[in-house]
């Protein structure tokens, strides 16, 4: 899988690469700047972005501008934002297209390199990663709303996983249970707050967030 | 156009009567006091009651600003000085209090005043009202009321200049009352205008009083910043040492611990591998909120809007933010702006007991206008604490009772040092309203 990386701090670029390639992965190129990442982008066609939020030269979130922008020119280049805070603010930016394929994470979830990667797999093959402090900011957010009271405490664990972007299979063994039994609750929460059936596990992510982001 | 000429100019004149019978009654008679009182000081009794008389003054002159800003639209400015915050007892603390009442120049200032005002002021204002009265008065004349007052024995009424002995000097006397008229028409609101003009000129602090205002201001915003900067500093020292610090400390014991363990006992090193992990993810934590507190990085990244934009998706009631913004704010003030927000936000939530709140952000005047309002229960106000946390009365007044009081003067404060006001309107039962004004550029 090729990758693009953008991250402006030489320790942490470093560390990303050799994380990325010691997974099987092909860096096309690492850039330390906005200007750079764009062009990398545009020319390079990687099959996943790995982009940090904040980037020279203006140091402000360049980064997430640089990918919104390149995600438009190409509708769907999968991009993984990372970022030492996460803002929900930012999150809603990036699934704005709810073209799928992105990823908001902080960067301390890079020390759980077993996770990171499958993270950076499920952005790249269209899928979702969302980081768990968005997940539950959203969730705190709507803990009041009535038909989210009608959710059982497990239920809500897994639609917190769902929103996180995990499969079915991720969510089973993760809770420790069948795919089944995980099938039959996210059957049972899109039932309760009234969400259109979708075989499709990106869909369902979609669909799972704009109800969390919703008013 | 000319009923509105002449309603005008009769209410001028009323005013002009009421200032004359202000300044006719009350500034002779509280000037009479004042020198009475003053003469008094030498022979004890004037201590006590020289500073009650000024008091009356300063009221007296309090009330002719109002009526200036509200009759003319004239703001005159009163620069008193402030009392020692911790007067003495006793008669050295009356004497004090007397004599620095007395070297106070806006209080010199009053007690000319007075004198102006039963003299040219009276005399001015007088004129509104009179012009009008004796013009009516002339036209009586002309209409026959010279009759009774003319007779052969004391000679011609002398209507000003006119002496009225018949209907033909009558008629004259007449035309004269109708030209008065017409010169109060033309000139009452404008009396009015000079006796306040009047007032301002003797009441208004000099170039001096100005600049000491000023200088006081500058130094108390000053000592503020300066406190609240230390405070902060002290703080993230505080938060730093207990935290992050102390977290990297133990990781690298951990690290060393592994280092002996590794070969010896490598399912325990294992172990102290994942603590270490954690211990690091823990700091992160604590290092990532404390960079919330100093300076959040959305507001570095995007500006005020977007920074209370997403401080709004934070909370757990629902916020709408309005910002019309053309641009941004210089660092500093963006920051005392965020932060001044988030302290009402917080108010509303922890004490308020909002379901709603509204955030309006625009910039206009030279200004960032800044209004916070929620629905919950009101009662907040600057100084104490509010009136909802002192009826809930629950003894845990550790953690309400300072809050939102502290918090809002804590706001003002630091809006302080930016020449920024703030000021809150919340009724008990609410709605609570904060607005915040800051003078400052947009780039």
């Amino acid at each position: 899988m090729r990758v693009v990386l953008a991250e402006d701090l030489f320790l942490l670029r470093d560390g990303l690469v050799r994380l990325l390639e010691a997974y099987d992965f092909e860096i096309l190129a690492a850039v330390e700047s906005g200007p750079e990442l764009t062009e990398a982008l545009a020319e390079l066609k990687p099959d996943v972005a790995v982009v940090d939020v904040r980037l020279p030269p203006s140091h402000t979130d360049e980064g997430l501008q640089c990918a919104l922008a390149a995600r438009r020119a190409r509708p769907g280049l999968p991009v993984l934002v990372l970022s030492q805070h996460v803002e929900q603010l930012y999150a809603r930016e990036l699934l704005a297209d709810g073209n799928g394929g992105v990823g908001y994470l902080l960067k301390d979830r890079v020390f759980d390199a077993d996770q990171f990667i499958d993270a950076v797999r499920r952005v790249a093959g269209g899928g979702t990663a969302m980081d768990p402090q968005v997940i539950s900011q959203l969730l705190s957010r709507r803990s009041q709303d009535r038909p989210m009271g009608k959710l059982t405490p497990r239920e809500r664990e897994v639609m917190e996983l769902v929103a996180q972007g995990r499969s079915n299979a991720a969510i089973a063994e993760r809770l420790v249970v069948t795919e089944r039994a995980v099938a039959k609750h996210t059957s049972n929460i899109f039932g309760k707050l009234d969400l259109p059936v979708s075989d499709d596990d990106n869909r369902r992510v979609l669909a799972v967030l704009a109800y969390l982001d919703r008013g | 156009m000319g009923a509105m000429r002449v309603r005008t100019a009769l209410a001028a004149a009323v005013q002009g009567l009421a200032l004359a019978l202000l300044a006719l009654i009350g500034s002779v008679t509280l000037f009479v006091l004042t020198v009475v009182s003053i003469v008094l000081i030498p022979i004890g009794v004037g201590v006590f009651t020289t500073p009650a008389v000024l008091g009356l003054v300063r009221a007296h002159a309090g009330r002719r600003r109002l009526l200036a800003a509200r009759w003319a639209a004239l703001r005159i400015p009163a620069a008193y000085r402030p009392f020692p915050v911790d007067p003495r007892g006793g008669i050295t603390g009356r004497v004090e209090r007397c004599s620095l009442l007395l070297k106070d120049p806006a209080v010199r200032r009053d007690v000319q005043w007075l004198l102006v005002d039963m003299t040219a002021g009276a005399v001015v204002a007088v004129l509104a009202p009179g012009l009008i009265l004796h013009g009516v008065f002339g036209l009586l004349v002309a209409a026959g009321l010279w009759i009774p007052l003319a007779d052969a024995e004391n000679g011609p009424y002398w209507y000003a200049f006119v002496p009225v002995e018949g209907w033909g000097t009558g008629t004259l006397a007449g035309l004269l009352g109708l030209a008065l008229i017409a010169v109060a028409l033309w000139a009452n609101t404008a009396l009015v205008r000079t006796h306040f003009a009047l007032v301002g000129a003797v009441l208004r602090p000099g170039r001096e009083g100005e600049l000491e205002e000023r200088i006081g201001r500058l130094t108390e915003t000053r000592h503020d910043a300066l406190d609240t900067s230390a405070a902060e500093l002290r703080r993230i020292e505080r938060d730093l040492h207990d935290g992050a610090q102390a977290r990297l400390v133990a990781m690298g014991m951990n690290l060393g611990a592994i280092e002996a363990l590794v070969e010896k006992d490598p399912a325990r090193a294992k172990e102290l591998i994942a603590k270490a992990r954690e211990s690091s993810a823990e700091a992160l934590t604590e290092l990532r909120d404390l960079v919330r507190g100093i300076h959040p990085p959305v507001l570095a990244e995007r500006g005020l809007g977007d920074a209370v934009r997403a401080l709004a998706l934070r909370l757990p009631v629902r916020t709408e933010v309005d910002v019309e913004l053309a641009g941004r704010t210089g660092a500093p003030v963006e920051s005392a702006a965020y932060f001044a927000v988030s302290e009402a936000l917080t108010n509303a939530v922890k004490h308020a007991g909002a379901e709603r709140i509204w955030v309006d952000i625009t910039h206009a005047e030279g200004s960032l206008r800044i209004a916070v309002t929620d629905d919950g229960r009101g009662g907040a106000t600057v100084g104490g604490s509010s009136a909802s946390d002192s009826a809930s009365g629950d003894g845990s007044a550790s953690d309400s009772g300072s809050g939102s009081g502290t918090g809002l003067s804590g706001i003002e404060r630091r809006l302080g040092t930016f020449d920024g006001v703030l000021a809150v309107s919340s009724p008990a039962g609410g709605p609570t309203m904060v607005t915040m004004e800051i003078p400052c550029e947009l780039f």
